[in-house]
């Protein structure tokens, strides 16, 4: 460092006249020397005394001045040492040469002290800054290695958290590439207790570490959820408060989310600030889901909008989530990639299954070497058949605990909780305390949703399922079910939930009780409808998957037995 | 990149006007923009009319002038953007919280 001590200067000079002169007018203006007689010396003391500024005399014996400066240039490496030659020469070819060699400067014999103090002080403020700036980028250097390891191990943390769940299920396809070390984009898919599945993809405010901080509670959210039973419309709500809650005012994230039933053949969505959701359908026309929203972590609690869109979706259907990356494509003209382009690419009828694939390769052809500017992130999911029963099993890992086997649990609401509240993702709670039930929650995710609105639509609001056989059916079904629920005065549901352990697996006895009038119970077969209609199927499916079902007392209790045995090893799935 | 400031003669509308890209780099100018505004502003004009472009990090500076300028009772309307630049505000639904022409 150059600091407080005087600064040492070598003086390579072959005239030992010349050589007394120097070192007297030098340490005449405080700084410290070192002497040598010719090149070889030099190089010897620059090794030995490290000098921060060489005078070097051009023609020396030995070793002459121009060789020793290179060679002192090679040793010095990174280190700045200034070499100021001293020389009689005068003519331009000389001094040139003297530069050439490696010089920083020339003095030129005879020596005047002014000129010659001017001069050190001039390479004095030179190595200053240069000791500051090298500082500075080694500073600079380190902070950013170190930085990049962060990012490493945050990234590991990051992408067990953000990219799991079931996103590598045989029906999606999916490509995520980072700008940064972490990508902007979150996608993440899961499982319904229900059968089907939930996928999210999101795309924070920039890129990097900020984008990847808030994706780790909405994955948190989202897995909870979704293996709870929760609706789209639930887990939205509850990621845009968390997000509103945490992220700083401008800050926010553009997302869709899809929800896939596979046993209704139907698709349900929700886009907001993200380029439209395209749905193939399998005669090759596409339909086009705009973004009706604000991204998520704008708005508050109150104003807040999960509405979202419905449609059918039949077998081999795909449907299409983009972040803006893929959209925002240009070409080297400039000339955007475009929704419009996807949008012809998928209407184009032929083979399917590589459909996924040719619009990645057309997209990197597009964009060409220059690479791409955004996070790119596609994901493509396609409609499949409803599913095993046992599918519910990748749920979630079971717990090393034996949980809770011979238990009763019974609750009731009413009024307005009537109304607003979804018990089966308490129910399926509940049930879940016993971690071997885990792989059976599809069947009962599905019994306790068709006797929880069986006891609603049919036992409170008195609504018939005929209606939904009309051509606007299920519009002025769910429109008469609003309204009836409003007007209701003191509903009521009791639920009880009794599990008993049998010698293998165990009986779980659902009992769900309105408040409504009952229905003659001897009218219970023209409840159930032959094969093929699709309203009344609620019955007939829970006596395909329950022991028995049985209305008692007016029946406005509905009374159903599943029993259940562990699963053979090999049914199991791995999460 | 540059930003403009004009405050109308009666003293309380603030226009800022945005040449060019509109994005993160813009960032400490357009704050200044309306921090540093003198007089007694209650209505702001963000003029796009020569913004070329604009990315998520420029929805989020327009967020925080709502915020500044008093959330949901903030009155800024942005005005003269190109094809472009309002697609952008559409697909984010910014309609919703901005007066957008």
């Amino acid at each position: 460092m150059i600091g407080s001590e005087p600064l040492k200067i070598l003086i390579a000079e072959d005239n030992e006249t010349d050589r007394m002169i120097l070192e007297r007018i030098i340490r005449e203006q405080g700084y410290r020397t070192v002497m040598a007689k010719n090149g070889k010396e030099a190089i010897d003391q620059f090794l030995k005394e490290a000098p921060s500024i060489i005078l070097m005399d051009a023609l020396m014996p030995v070793v002459d001045g121009f060789e020793a400066t290179q060679k002192i240039r090679f040793l010095a490496g990174d280190d700045f040492v200034p070499i100021l030659f001293l020389t009689s020469l005068t003519d331009d070819l000389s001094l040139v040469s003297c530069l050439e060699a490696g010089g920083d400067d020339f003095i030129s014999k005879p020596y005047r002290p002014v000129v010659l103090a001017a001069k050190i002080q001039a390479y004095r403020r030179m190595l200053v800054m240069h000791q500051t700036l090298r500082h500075q980028r080694d500073e600079i250097a380190r902070s950013n290695e170190h930085m990049l390891q962060e990012q490493q191990i945050a990234k590991k943390v990051f992408d067990n958290v953000a990219h799991m769940g079931c996103l590598d299920a045989a029906n999606i396809k999916h490509v995520l590439s980072p700008m940064s070390v972490f990508n902007g984009d979150v996608l993440i898919a899961a499982r319904k207790p229900s059968g089907g599945l939930v996928v999210l993809l999101g795309d924070f405010t920039g890129h990097g570490l900020p984008a990847a901080i808030g994706a780790m509670p909405i994955s948190e959210i989202f897995y909870g959820m979704a293996a709870k039973g929760f609706g789209i419309e639930n887990i939205l709500r509850e990621i845009n408060q968390k997000l509103k809650m945490i992220l700083p005012v401008g800050f926010f994230c553009c997302a869709s989310m899809i929800d896939i039933s596979y046993a209704q053949q139907r698709i349900k969505l929700w886009n907001g600030g993200l380029p439209d959701v395209l749905l193939r359908q399998k005669d090759g026309s596409v339909k086009r889901f705009e973004s009706e929203h604000l991204p998520l972590g704008i708005l508050s609690v109150d104003k807040f909008k999960a509405d979202c869109v419905q449609h059918e979706m039949r077998l081999d259907d795909r449907v299409y989530l983009f972040s803006d990356g893929i959209v925002d494509i240009r070409n080297e003209q400039g000339k955007l990639f475009g929704i419009g382009h996807i949008y012809t690419m998928l209407s184009q009828t032929g083979e399917t299954e590589t459909l996924f694939e040719r619009l990645i390769e057309s997209a990197i052809e597009y964009m060409g070497p220059e690479g791409h500017e955004d996070d790119l992130t596609l994901v493509e999911v396609t409609m499949e058949p409803e599913q095993s029963q046992f599918d519910g099993s990748v749920l979630a890992k079971s717990s090393a605990m034996p949980g809770a086997r011979d238990w009763a649990f019974s609750f009731e609401f009413f009024n307005e909780t009537v109304r607003d509240f979804n018990p089966i993702p308490l129910m399926l709670h509940v049930t879940m305390e016993l971690p071997e039930l885990n792989a059976f929650s599809s069947d009962l995710y599905t019994i306790f949703s068709e006797l929880i609105s069986n006891a609603v639509d049919h036992g409170l609001l008195g609504l018939d399922s005929a209606l939904k056989t009309t051509p606007n059916g299920f519009q002025t079904y769910y429109q008469y079910r609003s309204e009836r629920l409003r007007q209701l005065s003191e509903p009521s549901i009791q639920i009880s939930l009794r599990h008993q352990p049998e010698a293998e697996g165990g009986l779980l006895t659902i009992e769900v009780k309105d408040s409504g009038p009952g229905f003659d119970i001897e009218t219970i077969d023209g409840l159930m409808p032959g094969e093929g209609e699709y309203s009344g199927r609620g019955i007939p499916l829970l006596m395909t998957l329950c022991e028995t079902v049985d209305y008692l007392g007016n029946g406005n209790t509905a009374r159903v037995c599943y029993r259940w045995r562990p699963l053979p090893e090999d049914d199991k799935k791995e999460v | 990149m540059s930003i403009t400031t004009q405050v109308s003669p009666s003293g309380d509308l603030l226009t800022i006007g945005i040449q060019g890209r509109f994005d993160f780099s813009s960032h400490q100018d357009f704050r200044a923009a309306y921090e540093n505004s003198e007089g007694s502003i209650s209505a702001y004009q963000v003029d796009m009319k020569e913004t070329s472009y604009l990315d998520s990090s420029a929805l989020g500076m327009l967020l925080l002038l709502r915020d500044y300028a008093g959330g949901d009772s903030a009155k800024i309307s942005i005005v003269n953007c190109n094809e472009d630049v309002k697609k952008i505000f559409t697909i984010s639904n910014f309609e919703l919280l901005f007066d957008i022409q």
